[in-house]
């Protein structure tokens, strides 16, 4: 496998939110906007290449028996540091993901990234593979916060800058949305008809009929 | 809070998987039939209960006191790994027949949020030892509730034809999703309403 494949079967082929369902109870509750999405998604991958790379650097080091003992505390570690630099630097978007931070510890995509790939490759691929993931589970991430929040919401909330709140309307939506996505139903209705979408597209490409 | 808000809370207003996401992996993943989604239903509450009074304990008695309450995530993940593996243990030499039954569930309950959800949960809202522990089964009981409810959906819906694409995971998402929706009947007003 080429060194872009490493990087890039994380954004489509194997996206880990739409293709392999993993770390979906910390990324759905932090759907409802896109900035809370953006923000999740980099505390993501910055633990994912914390992990991965640690993880690769003492996969000679770390006995079989104990091994996933370790990586969670590894990606422990990484996670209480995006917490309290969240806390520091950003407390408003700390407190609107709340508890989830805390909550990456325990994203299966995570964990599965470190037992499945960064223990048996080097770090130069367990490197590309954790910036592979990490972006597709933001791109995914992103992507269901952007079906609930234009349609649920009628605005695109990303980073205040200067003048501009950070806030983008859309006309139209924003005085009549549908309330129901940005509820906490919304946030399965969009994933299941998102994932659907997308078996849809594999089949077609398959040339299966639907 | 009594005792009586905080379980109607857990089990029916704050919903984990209904309403806050916690534990969807058992919840989408150990739902295709009633029996493993009982199982995964008690072990998981028997789990979250210990987990909440030990996590208590250790929050004020280890935590808070050193003042090292920064370490919060690694301890907690950590005790929770060690207890599940207890459990297990425990559970192995006393009573084969319910480690027969549970005993699959138990390691996957490691990196089940709602457990560490819980442990965090009840921390922010400084819950007495008491009010952890009755959250935890409240949490739990909710879980079950809801996990049990979609195994027997699911069990009808593989008898009813579904659009290919739709089929597997994507149905039972927008199962999930309407069961959300019928939960919200439960809402803070109501919780207000019963308990004052």
């Amino acid at each position: 496998m080429t060194a872009f494949q490493d990087f890039s079967k994380g954004l489509f082929k194997e996206n880990p939110i739409f293709v392999i369902l993993l770390g979906l109870c910390p990324a759905l509750a932090v759907s409802n906007q896109v900035v809370n999405a953006l923000g999740m998604g980099a505390g993501v991958i910055f633990v994912l290449l914390g992990s991965n790379i640690f993880v690769s650097l003492l996969k000679n080091f770390i006995p079989e028996k104990v091994r996933i003992p370790s990586y969670i505390v590894i990606i422990a570690s990484f996670v209480t540091i995006v917490d309290l630099v969240l806390q520091a630097y950003l407390p408003t978007l700390s407190d609107s993901l709340g508890v989830f931070v805390k909550l990456i510890v325990v994203n299966c995509a995570i964990l599965g990234r470190a037992e499945a790939f960064a223990n048996r490759n080097n770090i130069g691929r367990s490197i590309l593979d954790a910036l592979g993931m990490g972006i597709g589970f933001t791109l995914g991430l992103v992507l269901i916060a952007l079906v609930r929040e234009v349609f649920g919401a009628g605005t695109i909330t990303i980073f205040p800058m200067g003048s501009f709140d950070g806030v983008i309307r859309i006309p139209g939506l924003v005085d009549a949305p549908v309330m129901v996505l940005a509820l906490a139903a919304g946030a399965l209705l969009v994933m299941g008809y998102l994932k659907a979408f997308f078996n849809w597209l594999e089949m077609r490409r398959k040339g299966v009929r639907a | 809070m009594t005792y009586i808000g905080i379980i109607i809370m857990f089990v029916f207003v704050n919903n984990f998987i209904l309403s806050q996401f916690l534990g969807l992996c058992p919840f989408i993943g150990v739902s295709k039939n009633v029996d493993s989604a009982i199982g995964m239903g008690f072990a998981v509450t028997f789990v979250m209960s210990i987990a909440a009074l030990t996590t208590w304990a250790i929050y004020n008695f280890i935590l808070a006191p050193l003042d090292i309450t920064f370490l919060q995530t690694i301890t907690f993940i950590l005790v929770i790994a060690t207890l599940v593996q207890l459990v297990e243990m425990v559970i192995q030499k006393t009573s084969p027949p319910l480690y027969k039954s549970l005993g699959i569930y138990l390691p996957l309950i490691t990196t089940n949020c709602a457990v560490l959800g819980i442990a965090l949960i009840a921390v922010r809202s400084e819950y007495s030892a008491l009010e952890s522990f009755v959250a935890g089964i409240a949490a739990g009981l909710g879980f079950l509730l809801a996990i049990v409810l979609m195994s027997t959906i699911r069990e009808r819906m593989d008898r009813e034809w579904v659009p290919k694409p739709l089929r597997g995971t994507p149905i039972a998402f927008i199962t999930g999703g309407l069961m959300a929706l019928a939960f919200m009947a439960f809402d803070k007003a109501l919780l207000n309403n019963l308990v004052g």
